[in-house]
């Protein structure tokens, strides 16, 4: 194994170019794991915590563009206000050690169908910035997740940021799991209202092979609020209009069984999650009708 | 590969070090710190805890390369970083504290001896770690050296914890025996003496 520290983003494209094999390291919450179980074995290590300007964050007109190691304490503590639904599935990640040290672009670049920040992404709303000495790119989160614990990276990119829509209204997130801490998703979901364009986004995480959105249920959703007149009367959500919501969420989903929860239960649970989460962003909207901090 | 790094407030360095090992591994095995505990591999018991630049991170989940040129605070040197904090100094050893910390031949050749432990008579303890065992919060004492480091950083950036602040700077480290109460109860021991001493 060889040991890879460029000391630019620059270096640590020409690194990835030539050694496309290299496995990217920088909170190393995923990556230690798989070489200290001796589940991996990778040719070469690229470590990325040296590229300082990964760590840092801008926050523009629109958008937030995040660095790719940018640790979940920093989101959590630090972009409130602007990345309401990804603070608080950050603060879902398992622990204090682990939130010093892992960031979104790990949860990108694994892929994995349970990573905490991929139903915030959905329901907000990002792009993935990635580069190769090729020329940078900026991949639609839609477009992102393409399989179980893959992405849409070629083999010589490397995930530089995350540009995340600023919110321009509630957003909640909920995770199911066995503890408050140390806990990978049985399932989660995550909303946000876009009271601008006066539209609901959602994510699904833990329950299909890729992170997804509830799509028929954003769709019905959408429609239903504005045909009744909620975005203006800001009048509380009819229970059969969320019962429906809940339902098509469920229905999106295409789980499996495996140790952590059954199919079954996933779906039940999606539901609930729908439901409580709309419940909690609608109050808010009606409450202050602006973009608020995420409640606990 | 070699790696240069300062380990409380030394610097440190290690040879023949294998390119996917862990901080934590070099610490015990090359260095001859074992006060860091491996016990999951995985990040998930935080009994590995150390303090990487000051943050405290699980060291069985940081790349040995990772810790080039960056300092390392592990539990036997917390009694020295915490009694330089309160001295007003830099604890991270940024101010030119070499020479800190229990030396390498000394932390070699210290053993456990039927004091030791239990009244912290051998030597300097952290306030955090005589609040631990004023509090009786060791049992089997695997997952102390974690907690040590994980309980003190909580005391240093938050002087006033609640309890739910203690339970989440805590939530990292897992401890099979005690139940928590007893540890708990040693962070507001610590809390309250540390704010008596202000």
């Amino acid at each position: 194994m060889d040991f890879l520290r460029p000391a630019s983003w620059e270096e640590a494209l020409a690194a990835k170019a030539e050694h496309p094999t290299a496995v990217p390291i920088a909170g190393g919450t995923d990556v230690m794991v798989e070489i200290n179980f001796d589940h991996r074995r990778p040719e070469y290590l690229l470590d990325l915590n040296r590229v300082g300007e990964l760590s840092q964050w801008e926050t523009g007109e629109e958008t937030v563009r995040l660095g790719a190691s940018v640790p979940y304490t920093a989101i959590m503590e630090q972009l409130r206000g602007e990345l309401p639904g990804l603070a608080l599935a950050s603060h879902t990640v398992a622990s204090p050690q682990i939130r010093n040290r892992g960031g979104v672009g790990g949860n990108l670049g694994t892929a994995s169908p349970a990573g905490d920040a991929h139903p915030a992404l959905l329901a907000a709303g990002a792009e993935v910035e990635v580069e190769s000495v090729r020329g940078s790119r900026l991949i639609p989160i839609d477009d992102f997740y393409t399989g179980v614990k893959r992405n849409a990276l070629a083999p010589d990119e490397l995930i530089r940021a995350v540009h995340i829509k600023k919110a321009d209204g509630p957003q909640q997130y909920s995770k199911v799991g066995t503890r408050n801490a140390m806990v990978i998703a049985v399932c989660a979901f995550g909303v946000a209202l876009h009271p601008e364009t006066r539209t609901v986004r959602t994510g699904i995480g833990s329950a299909a092979p890729t992170p997804i959105r509830a799509e028929a249920a954003e769709e019905f959703l959408n429609a239903a609020l504005d045909e009744g007149g909620f975005w203006d009367s800001g009048k509380i959500i009819t229970p059969s209009i969320a019962k429906q919501f809940a339902e098509l969420a469920s229905a999106a989903c295409n789980p499996i069984d495996d140790v952590r929860g059954t199919a079954k239960y996933r779906r039940h649970a999606v539901g609930i999650m729908a439901r409580r989460t709309l419940g909690w962003t609608w109050e808010q909207y009606r409450g202050a009708g602006r973009p608020l901090e995420g409640a606990a | 590969m070699r790696v240069n790094f300062t380990v409380n407030g030394r610097p440190q360095e290690a040879d023949d070090v294998w390119e996917g090992e862990s901080l934590l591994y070099v610490l015990r095995e090359r260095l001859g710190l074992p006060g860091s505990k491996n016990a999951c591999e995985q990040g998930e018991c935080g009994s590995c805890t150390v303090r990487l630049d000051g943050v405290p991170v699980c060291s069985c989940l940081v790349a040995a390369g990772q810790a080039e040129g960056r300092e390392v605070v592990t539990v036997e040197g917390l009694a020295d970083y915490a009694r330089q904090r309160s001295e007003g100094g830099c604890a991270d050893g940024a101010c030119g504290s070499a020479g800190s910390g229990v030396g390498l031949d000394a932390a070699r050749r210290w053993e456990a001896r039927p004091s030791d432990g239990q009244t912290g008579e051998q030597g300097e303890l952290a306030p955090i770690q005589q609040a631990f065992i004023d509090a009786g919060a060791v049992q089997c004492g695997f997952c102390t050296p974690g907690l040590l480091v994980a309980a003190d950083e909580l005391l240093e950036r938050n002087a006033q914890p609640t309890d739910a602040d203690i339970r989440e700077a805590l939530s990292g480290n897992l401890c099979r025996c005690t139940g928590y109460e007893k540890i708990l109860d040693a962070v507001r021991l610590a809390a309250a003496r540390q704010g008596e001493a202000v």
